[in-house]
């Protein structure tokens, strides 16, 4: 009986064993693809670009807060304050918010007036993969000015199914 | 068609003249993004608000323009200074027709 059973068994792990082979190939490849990772990046750009227009962008005056690590990607609280005096003649005309790992880096635009009093505002956004977050702050002078925060996601949004 | 939902403003009711005032509105809303699958495969279409309208006795003092990355029922947190007696109004405008307004009074001594 035992002689019997013996062949088959060892043919159906060899063959486990590869395809399990394969399928992790496949795995790390999906992980560690430098491709799609370059192509997100590269969305962030164009859309930075777009709402600069080439101008150069200075580092400071923008303080982002997002949790440095989130459990679920889905409803994340983001909160982002610029230094300015909010004056007629000097204050923050609009803050732009872009996440490099989203599928559609921009998450959202506020413009505020002199009348806002402080340029604090606070909102739930959705991250889909571990990123640096940028706001860029459009100074009513011209001028944009930059910060940015990096978090840890481990549950991405926008990925489940329904 | 038009569309709307139930929304919130949780700010003061009276405040000094000149003062930084802080608010906050909620819409809910599911804001699905366009990028979520069915169990068929099939793409769900985005449907998302798009604008955030706030206006203080008629003038505008903020406004905010919303993209999928928005987590759903979205909440904005924003200030203004207390100027003068008077209404707050609020709109929210999105895809499909979504409309939906919502105003405070404010004392201002």
């Amino acid at each position: 009986m035992k002689v019997i059973m013996h062949p088959p068994t060892i043919q159906s792990r060899r063959l486990w064993l590869t395809r399990f082979k394969n399928m992790s190939f496949l795995l790390a490849g999906a992980w560690f693809s430098p491709l799609t990772v370059f192509a997100k990046k590269e969305d962030a750009a164009i859309a930075i670009q777009a709402i600069t227009g080439g101008t150069k962008i200075n580092q400071g005056r923008v303080t982002l807060v997002i949790p440095p690590l989130v459990e679920n990607g889905n409803l994340v609280v983001l909160k982002v304050s610029v230094q300015s005096p909010m004056t007629a003649t000097d204050y923050v005309k609009a803050i732009h918010v872009i996440a490099e790992g989203n599928p559609l880096p921009n998450i959202f635009t506020a413009y505020l007036t002199p009348r806002s009093g402080s340029a604090n505002i606070t909102t739930r956004v959705r991250l889909a993969d571990s990123q640096t977050v940028w706001a860029i702050a459009q100074m009513s002078n011209g001028s944009f000015w930059q910060g940015s925060a990096e978090t840890l996601v481990t549950l991405s949004a926008c990925t489940e199914a329904i | 068609m038009s569309k709307t939902s139930r929304t919130a403003i949780t700010m003061p009711a009276q405040a000094k003249k000149g003062s930084i005032i802080e608010i906050r509105a909620i819409a809910q809303h599911d804001m699905e993004s366009g990028f979520r699958y069915t169990e068929g495969g099939k793409i769900i279409p985005r449907d998302i608000i798009r604008t955030f309208i706030c206006t203080y006795n008629q003038v505008e003092v903020f406004k905010a323009d919303f993209y999928p990355g928005i987590g759903a029922n979205p909440l904005i947190i924003f200030t203004t200074i207390a100027t003068e007696t008077g209404v707050l109004e609020f709109k929210w405008s999105g895809d499909d027709g979504y409309e939906a307004t919502n105003q405070a009074r404010i004392t201002v001594s």
